[in-house]
């Protein structure tokens, strides 16, 4: 035991050497590995992560093009694009973001819509997406926050091209509007062109030109840092602006036609006959549609989509009323064109088929007396046209309409347009399921029944009347500019439909009729003939909302204001060389010779003084 | 950089006629040479992965003055005096760790530091010199090879502060230290069979060290195991870190030219992860070079070692080398991915102070044993 407490120096250094030999060989060996892993890391796998560094280090952005802009036919801008200074935050960034909110507020002002807003927008965005919070910052707010923007990391201003509409609410209906891109719209576009959009056309000519409007993105090639942020552009190509539109649309036209209806809820749209050439085209009440490129705040959304008078609702283009007394001038032509009509009709104020008891009554209980078809049509008697209806026939009527478009799609170049009705034997059987009545036939003559028209067809088909039954393709878009070429491209007039054989006394007889409704004594359009520097072609009509049973009176001051008849008229003028055809809608207005027509005749004063 | 070069050339003077001035300072010529310059290689890597700051520069060339002069100081004491302290500073540094986890201060996270109001102090790497010097002087007082008796009470020793600092949590340094201690055992001659015995032990407690890890730590262990699970949370280290390496190539992409470092893709670049920027700007070249200085001063330790004229000096330098190979193995694997992420530094290059002192400290201890050989035989 003793014995072996003694140290031996000589094997205890020996051991050690032996040990440490050991120690090195294994020293050596890990060594060994190491360098197998870096000559796996960057000899054999080189390729792979230099790929992946690129990718780390280059970064592809793509750069928005400038969205074309849009005038009225006089060169007044409409749609712009201008500068808003955004405040945006990057939310992946932000450690705290209620607590930077707050403090944020108290150097800028944030409204609680606004904060509404940017919490509903970043949860439709990536994290490390550039989220907005407000727009259109002042001077002064900028600058305010430059000094303490070192205490906000994520939170940048963004100069940003904005949609601004100049006349907002008066060119909703026309130009529709823009707003974010939504996922649907997403799938359908052009993914690589839209990848730096985030605005899209939603509704009216910014939707139906938005191929136009867009233009194509551009590239930028950049390296960026691990934060994004660009250190330098390696390479660039310039995105295309889109394509300026020049409008038909006339907006001083369009000033009046709108402060004219401001007070109802209703449509006008004036067409120029010989080209199709819309000039105005409203739709009351209407709405603001640059807080759509801002954002709505979910109450002011809300208050637009509940709002009883439906201001989101384009009534010009896809309000479906039925057209009423505006159809007599067609259907007396039609009367004429297959001489079915009677030289005088006894109107004892109702009429009813032959073996049946039903009383189809006239708007005017005594009756019209003996009436010829321009009486017919000057003090708009329903008796004359129900029996012409009849003697025609809806086999007859249906097509002839259609002649004039009735129940047919304008194709107008406004996004969204419904078609109206023009119903036939044929349609009632196959979406009906039913026989087609004789009184339904009755009804068809006064365009009441299953009639539907919108104001824009009715417009159109005015227009049609004006120009000699050649009714042309109503559109918005003169031409268009594409950047860097001086000349705008025209686009040419199209014909869309044309009375065939039509007889020129006839036409010139329903003219002088219409003539009549407006310049004679007993014209139902007669109040507006005072002062009349030019002849006014027109037509009223009043369009029953609600069924009157068969022996009630109709009382129009006991009657809800929202059940009341819908009151219409259409016009155009100079007789001689029609330069504006019109169709005036106005919902619950009661009698269209009291309102609609006046309308009218203020957009025709402010057009004709003009030429 | 020039005040680095100024001051390394006090130090060390290229001529073999002056080797009687590094002498008489008890440096050994081959091993300051090798760390002065792995310490400039240092500097310039640290130059590109800070973003070329020079104030970082100036920082790191300030605590490498302090640790040279750390060093030179220890390198002046008798290897006889480190023998008849060593129970002395190992008792106050497990009653420091003891402080630390009831008193200690807490800084990202861990409690690793003592605060005496005018400077900190981090009991954890005293320990990691105080330990191998316990574990030497345990064993060295009896003949070797240590029987099963000592090498049980030396492992004792180990596992104590092995133990506190673990729990700081501090899992890089608490490895070292074990490292450092089953070192001494391994050189001391332990039986084999014991080794194998003590890895099988391991490895039947490894579940219940997982069961004491923090919840960090064991996301790191599972993160090395697939770094791809996530890609920008805990994985993005080590993926970004590949990338840069092995984007390096062969030749490099130049000094100041990596982007994922200059971009800065790849995390902690200045510090645990610098060896990436390293092996992204000069490639696999530039490795070799910088494995051959590490192996050229990890060889001259092992000779030092084996010169020493004491048990206790040849187990303690033995230890110290080897430990100094972990540090870049731990460090170099954990970098490449072969590793789990735990916080070990790259000696001498990189950015940190405090470690490389400690490591500098030990360098002293081995070149006062080398220096003080002849003294000893007279």
């Amino acid at each position: 035991m003793q014995r072996r407490d003694i140290k031996d120096h000589i094997r205890e250094s020996r051991n050690f050497s032996h040990r440490s030999a050991a120690a090195l060989v294994l020293v050596v060996i890990l060594v060994s590995v190491i360098l197998g892993r870096l000559v796996y890391l960057q000899v054999a796998n080189y390729e792979h992560y230099t790929t992946q560094a690129q990718n780390n280090r280059v970064k592809i952005i793509p750069v928005a093009p400038t969205r074309g802009l849009i005038y009225d036919r006089n060169g007044v801008i409409l749609a712009q694009n201008q500068t808003s200074f955004t405040l945006e935050i990057i939310p992946e960034k932000v450690d705290d973001l209620e607590v930077m909110l707050a403090e944020l507020r108290s150097i800028i002002s944030v409204s609680d819509a606004d904060i509404e807003r940017f919490y509903r927008d970043m949860k439709r965005q990536r994290r490390f997406d550039s989220v907005p919070l407000r727009y259109w910052l002042t001077d002064d707010e900028v600058a305010k926050f430059s000094v303490v923007r070192y205490r906000f990391s994520g939170v940048t201003i963004k100069a940003r091209l904005v949609r601004h509409y100049t006349y907002g609410q008066l060119t909703t209906h026309v130009l529709g509007y823009v707003a974010r891109i939504n996922e649907k719209e997403q799938k359908q576009v052009d993914e690589s062109n839209y990848s730096a959009t985030n605005y899209i056309g939603k509704t009216g000519v910014e939707k139906y030109y938005e191929t136009q409007l867009h233009g194509q993105v551009g590239y930028e090639k950049i390296e960026a840092n691990v934060q994004g942020r660009v250190l330098r552009i390696l390479e660039r190509t310039v995105p295309v602006a889109g394509d300026s539109l020049n409008l038909t649309l006339d907006i001083d036209l369009q000033i009046v036609a709108s402060q004219a209806l401001n007070k109802y809820r209703g449509a006008v749209v004036a067409i120029k006959p010989e080209t199709g050439e819309i000039l105005a085209f409203v739709s009351m009440p209407s709405y603001d549609p640059n807080q759509y490129t801002v954002g709505f705040g979910h109450a002011a959304y809300k208050a637009l989509l509940e709002s009883p008078d439906r201001p989101l609702f384009n009534r010009a283009l896809r309000g479906r009323y039925p057209p009423g007394s505006t159809v007599k001038p067609f259907v007396g032509l039609a009367g004429l064109q297959f001489k079915e009509a009677r030289q005088e009709v006894y109107c004892p104020g109702w009429f009813s088929l032959e073996g049946d008891d039903h009383r189809y009554r006239d708007w005017k209980q005594t009756g019209h007396d003996m009436t010829s078809l321009k009486k017919a049509i000057v003090e708009s008697c329903d008796v004359y046209f129900y029996d012409l209806a009849l003697r025609l026939g809806i086999d007859r009527i249906s097509p002839f309409m259609k002649q004039f478009g009735f129940g047919l799609l304008t194709e107008v170049d406004i996004s969204g347009e419904l078609s109206g009705l023009m119903p036939s034997r044929q349609w009632k059987r196959a979406e009906r399921y039913r026989i087609w009545f004789p009184g339904e036939t009755l009804i068809t003559g006064i365009g009441q029944g299953f009639m539907l028209s919108t104001p824009l067809q009715l417009a159109s088909s005015t227009a049609a009347l004006a120009n000699n039954g050649i009714q042309m393709k109503p559109h918005i878009v003169a031409s268009t500019s594409v950047a860097g070429r001086m000349a705008p491209i025209v686009k040419p007039p199209e014909l869309l439909h044309k009375v065939t054989n039509l007889n020129e006394s006839n036409m010139s007889y329903i003219i002088s009729a219409m003539r009549s409704v407006v310049h004679s004594s007993t014209g139902s359009a007669r109040k507006i003939s005072h002062n009349l520097t030019y002849d006014i072609a027109g037509k009223t009509g009043t369009s029953q909302v609600f069924g009157i049973k068969q022996d009630e009176v109709y009382v129009k001051e006991e009657i809800a204001e929202r059940l009341r008849d819908h009151a219409l008229f259409i016009a155009f003028a100079p007789i001689e060389h029609p330069k504006i055809a019109i169709a005036v809608v106005v919902e619950n207005g009661g009698s269209g010779g009291d309102v609609a027509a006046p309308i009218a005749r203020q957009v025709m004063d402010a057009y004709l003084k003009k030429q | 950089m020039a005040n680095m070069n100024y001051e390394s050339h006090s130090y060390w003077s290229g001529s073999a006629s002056k080797r009687w001035f590094m002498t008489r300072l008890h440096l050994d010529w081959p091993l300051t040479v090798g760390l002065v310059l792995l310490s400039i290689v240092g500097l310039f890597i640290l130059y590109s992965a800070s973003g070329q700051d020079m104030a970082s520069i100036e920082r790191q060339g300030i605590r490498l003055g302090l640790a040279f002069a750390v060093m030179i100081a220890v390198a002046q004491i008798n290897p006889y005096q480190i023998q008849r302290w060593a129970p002395w500073i190992f008792g106050l540094g497990v009653i420091l760790l003891i402080a630390v986890l009831i008193f200690g201060v807490i800084g990202k996270g861990a409690q690793r530091w003592l605060d005496f109001g005018f400077f900190r102090f981090q009991p954890s790497e005293l320990m990691k010199i105080a330990v191998p010097m316990m574990v030497a002087w345990y064993v060295a007082d009896r003949p070797l090879p240590p029987k099963s008796k000592r090498a049980f009470g030396a492992l004792l020793l180990i596992l104590v502060p092995t133990f506190l600092i673990s729990r700081q949590p501090d899992l890089g340094t608490s490895l070292l230290i074990a490292s450092a201690g089953l070192w001494v055992l391994f050189l001391s001659g332990i039986r084999k069979r014991v080794i194998g015995g003590a890895i099988l032990l391991a490895l039947a407690f490894a579940p219940a060290l997982w069961m004491t890890m923090h919840d960090y730590q064991r996301s790191r262990v599972l993160m090395f195991l697939n770094p791809q699970n996530d890609p920008l949370g805990a994985g993005y280290h080590i993926i970004q870190s590949k990338i840069a390496i092995g984007s390096g190539g062969i030749y490099g992409k130049g000094w100041l030219n990596g982007s994922q470092s200059q971009l800065e893709f790849l995390p902690e670049r200045s510090t645990d992860f610098i060896f990436a920027v390293f092996s992204e700007e000069f490639g696999l070249l530039g490795i070799f070079l910088l494995l051959m200085l590490y192996l050229f001063i990890i060889v001259r330790g092992l000779y030092i070692a084996t010169q020493a004229q004491t048990s206790f000096n040849r187990l303690l330098a033995g230890s110290l080398i080897l430990t100094f190979f972990v540090y870049i193995f731990v460090n170099i694997g954990m970098v490449t991915g072969l590793l789990p992420v735990v916080g070990v530094p790259l000696p001498l290059v990189s950015y940190g102070g405090t470690s490389m002192v400690t490591l500098m400290a030990a360098f002293g201890v081995l070149m006062s044993i080398h220096t003080h050989r002849r003294l000893l035989v007279r």
